[in-house]
């Protein structure tokens, strides 16, 4: 669930990453929001979204179970996707705030850009935000590999373990809160 | 304050032999940066030269080379009057092979670009931060599809360059 309070403008942006794609716009919605396309490019997990602003908004493991909810913030095919993520299948995660999850999309020249922001409603620690800094690059490089040449990238991640440690103690000492 | 620093992070389904040639071999660069030419003899202390139709727009000297796996070099960027005044800074670009899964038989390669060594407030930070994006994302379809993005594509570099240039005016504003 959204938290009652939750309001967009809280959000500052953390970690944005760019790239390019030679395809469309509606392809690059589609291989953000179609579970047949993230499964192959997103750690394995299947995106299934309710397609309209304040939708649920879940990413599943292979078996069904919820990695990641949330709500979605702004539906706008094929430009905006937008929604809130809390980490659902990592049990110290679920405690942390949500953060929110924005892809714009844009056409350039004979391409499509692709900027993807995280932004979060609190002071994360750089070894919280070291997470998606590794994930997003493997994640989008692979999104694009897919779109251009039909294969994934086949790369083997595991959480940072400093991360790990980070995220111990904002649940202990919940500086959200503040 | 911390000093200016671009980092870029992409993975390509390649070897690092073919991404080092990429990055090296000016017939290549030619193909994905755009029309860039950058030639070296890539020893330590070489001059490193970029340009566009025969006509040299920057240059650099060779820092640090390491077949396949690590290249820096110094770059004074000349092509626009605004950045002329500024003293080089330093690219990086650390190769790493990520090895297939266990019965896969593609192997990957992890490129990280770190530009950094700007003073603070550069336009050319703000610049390359616009364009490193375009350029990687070409570089990757090349070495994956066989051709780099569409020439079109020129255009949006300089979109891309031009909003980061005209951001940065708006910050010093």
């Amino acid at each position: 669930m959204t938290q009652p309070s939750f309001s967009p403008e809280k959000f500052r942006p953390k970690t944005v990453y760019v790239t390019y794609i030679a395809s469309t716009p509606e392809k690059v919605w589609e291989a953000l929001t179609d579970p047949a396309f993230t499964k192959q490019y997103f750690a394995g997990f299947a995106i299934d979204v309710e397609p309209r602003q304040g939708g649920a908004f879940l990413l599943r493991y292979p078996d069904g179970r919820v990695h990641m909810s949330g709500r979605v913030v702004e539906w706008s095919p094929p430009r905006r996707f937008s929604c809130t993520w809390l980490v659902e299948g990592m049990p110290d995660f679920r405690e942390l705030p949500e953060c929110l999850v924005t892809y714009d999309i844009e056409q350039a020249g004979g391409a499509v850009k692709l900027t993807m922001t995280e932004a979060h409603s609190w002071d994360v620690p750089d070894e919280i935000l070291a997470g998606g800094r590794a994930g997003w690059p493997a994640i989008l490089s692979s999104l694009k590999s897919v779109l251009e040449t039909g294969k994934p990238l086949d790369i083997r991640m595991e959480p940072p373990k400093e991360m790990m440690e980070a995220v111990k103690q904002a649940i202990a000492e919940k500086p959200w809160l503040r | 304050m911390t000093e200016p620093k671009f980092v870029y992070v992409t993975y390509i389904a390649t070897t690092p032999e073919k991404l080092w040639q990429a990055l090296t071999d000016g017939a290549f660069t030619e193909q994905y940066w755009f029309g860039t030419r950058i030639e070296s003899d890539w020893t330590l202390g070489a001059r490193v030269s970029f340009s566009r139709n025969d006509k040299v727009s920057d240059y650099g000297v060779v820092l640090e080379c390491e077949p396949p796996r690590r290249l820096s070099y110094s770059w004074r960027v000349e092509f626009h009057e605004e950045f002329r005044h500024e003293r080089p800074s330093r690219v990086t670009f650390e190769i790493e092979p990520m090895p297939a899964k266990l019965g896969g038989k593609r192997s990957e390669a992890k490129l990280t670009v770190i530009h950094d060594d700007f003073d603070d407030g550069s336009k050319v930070f703000r610049a390359v931060s616009g364009g490193w994006p375009l350029v990687l994302a070409s570089l990757k379809s090349l070495l994956e599809t066989g051709g780099g993005l569409k020439s079109a594509s020129v255009d949006a570099l300089k979109a891309a360059e031009e909003r980061a240039l005209a951001a940065a005016r708006g910050a010093a504003a």
